[in-house]
């Protein structure tokens, strides 16, 4: 298995580069530094996963990207512009499905449209072909409360491409899903992956999930978090979920994984 | 579609069913009391005079009732704009929230009822004074309702509309405000019943017209079948405006009020048959 420490693409190439970033809170008792000197360049095209053990600053990370954010030292730049405001340019699926419970599937799919002031025509015809791409047909008039929770996850995933993002953010987006539903997410969300070449940063607390998707695997040590290895998968582009699983390569990513993420936490 | 509106009015009646019970308990009670002689007919008529007497003046208390109907209203429309004006205003900006609040509360908590000859002396006998004191008894509700409301939207939806660079207007428009309504709409139905004190408050004070009006001179005239009538016409204004926000509130909010009835009822939900 080949580890790297750090990527060699140039900031100027890479769509996300973050170099020697530090975020720290300040709260009226105390100063937590969530985040130590964290760099981490992707190139497009590229699905990254990052681990780590909880409140680490995993999503604080995914915040600082999207502009959400603003670091304490070190900077952030993404699609070649350093990242000063929240930026428009990204597609974010939170933990939370947060979507708006009087507004049905689709509508919720078209605020993103509506917020942008995207043309009303094509919006429509692109959230369909989301609709269909991720099973939602048949729901689209459904509210959120007579969604279920994977259906849920759908809606803020296809509300997150509506507008072809080159960057797509994902904070656990299946945190909440059962096992098998989660199966069945990674395999679309690897599917939609590959079909639209989006550049895709994933928080995940699934090892397997992590492995299953990515390229690369960031791993991120307990807070203040800093980058203790970077795994790449080498794993083929097509995957089937149970073909990939038995592969040798999975086994071992996965059990380096376990094994990082066990010595940071001391748990095994 | 016929199974539906079925089902529909077997909620109707299984919701009102129980409270028209207990009012018709409390009527037999009180006519009870009043034909065993339990308590003088002058101090408590019974209710078949009271109905009587409210069929015979029907015309006088349906004069008076309008007026106060009036106020009410306009109190309460006043009361609903500014006060949702001014909750936005303190959500918008913390300087208009830490100023505005002590001058709110301190409006709140003095006695309405104290500063209403205060207004019949500004403003006249006329119908001004009790609009005033509808406004000011209603206005409270609104605004805490309100900003509570806007308050609640969570963090990570409005990191959301930041992400697709709607702007605030776009986002209080989209989120933010629809997100208030389920809030607003309990603190209108709060401020209606206060309105409808708030006008006869404001016409004990200082009036020839109105409920207030009425039920102060049957009081005078130690008139009690017409003194219960005033009562009973005023909490049935109350009542009825009461219900029209709800309705409008099922019309507004059928998603807020689908969930809520799932959780209380066991009606079907829309579709079906
Ligand atoms: N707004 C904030 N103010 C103060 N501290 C914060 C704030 N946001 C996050 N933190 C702290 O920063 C640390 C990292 O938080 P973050 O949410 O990024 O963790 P995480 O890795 O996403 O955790 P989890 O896996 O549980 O979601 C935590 O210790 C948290 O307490
Ligand atoms: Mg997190």
């Amino acid at each position: 298995m080949k580890t790297a420490g750090m990527t060699t693409t140039s900031a100027s190439t890479s769509t996300v580069a973050i170099s020697g970033v530090s975020v720290r809170f300040r709260s009226k008792r105390a100063e937590t530094t969530a985040i130590e000197r964290v760099s981490l360049d992707v190139a497009p095209g590229e699905f990254v996963s990052i681990v780590g053990p909880s409140g680490c600053g995993k999503s604080t990370l995914l915040k600082l990207v999207a502009g959400l954010l603003a670091p304490s030292s070190g900077s952030v730049a993404l699609l070649g512009e350093q990242v000063r405001g929240p930026r428009r340019d990204i597609g974010f699926v939170f933990q939370r499905a947060a979507l708006l419970e009087w507004r049905s599937a689709r509508r919720n799919i078209l605020l993103q449209a509506e917020m942008r002031g995207m043309n009303p025509a094509a919006a429509a015809e692109r959230a369909d072909e989301l609709i269909e791409m991720t099973g939602l047909s048949g729901f689209e008039n459904a509210l959120p409360h007579e969604l279920s929770g994977g259906m849920q996850q759908r809606v803020a995933l296809c509300r997150a491409l509506l507008h072809r993002p080159r960057v797509l953010l994902m904070d656990e987006p299946f945190g909440a899903l059962d096992a098998l539903t989660r199966e069945q997410m990674n395999v679309e969300l690897h599917r939609v992956w590959r079909e639209t070449g989006t550049t895709v940063l994933l928080v995940t607390h699934s090892i397997a999930e992590s492995v299953y998707l990515a390229n690369r695997v960031v791993v991120l040590t307990r807070r203040p978090a800093v980058v203790q290895e970077v795994i790449e998968v080498g794993l083929p582009g097509t995957r089937d979920y149970s073909a990939t699983m038995a592969r040798p390569e999975f086994a071992a990513a996965t059990a380096h994984i376990r094994d990082l993420l066990g010595a940071v936490t001391g748990h095994d | 579609m016929d199974t539906v509106s079925g089902d529909r009015w077997r909620g109707v009646v299984e919701r009102t069913w129980r409270p028209a019970a207990l009012m018709a308990a409390l009527l037999v009670v009180w006519h009870l009391v009043t034909v065993t002689g339990l308590v003088e007919a002058y101090l408590v008529p019974s209710p078949a005079r009271t109905f009587e007497l409210m069929i015979d003046k029907w015309s006088y208390l349906w004069g008076h009732t309008w007026v106060t109907t009036v106020e009410t209203v306009l109190g309460f429309v006043i009361a609903g704009v500014l006060g949702v004006l001014v909750a936005v205003a303190m959500v918008c900006s913390r300087t208009i929230e830490s100023t505005a609040y002590p001058i709110l509360l301190f409006a709140q908590v003095i006695p309405k009822i104290a500063i209403a000859p205060l207004f019949v002396v500004w403003l006249g006998f006329g119908f001004e004074p009790k609009v005033v004191v509808a406004v000011l008894m209603a206005f409270f509700p609104v605004v805490i309702s309100t900003v509570t409301g806007l308050k609640s939207v969570d963090t990570e939806m409005l990191e959301l509309a930041a992400t697709m660079g709607g702007g605030p207007v776009k986002t209080f428009v989209k989120i933010r405000f629809p997100a208030a309504l389920p809030h607003l709409f309990a603190g209108l139905k709060v401020a209606v019943t206060l309105a409808v004190t708030g006008a006869v408050v404001g016409e004990f004070v200082g009036s020839n017209e109105g409920l207030g009006y009425v039920i102060l001179q049957a009081n005078g005239n130690m008139d009690t079948p017409m003194l219960f009538a005033g009562l009973i016409v005023t909490s049935v204004v109350g009542v009825l405006l009461f219900l029209l926000l709800d309705l409008a509130e099922q019309l507004m909010l059928p998603w807020h009020a689908s969930r809520r009835g799932a959780a209380v009822t066991t009606l079907p939900a829309k579709g079906g048959s």
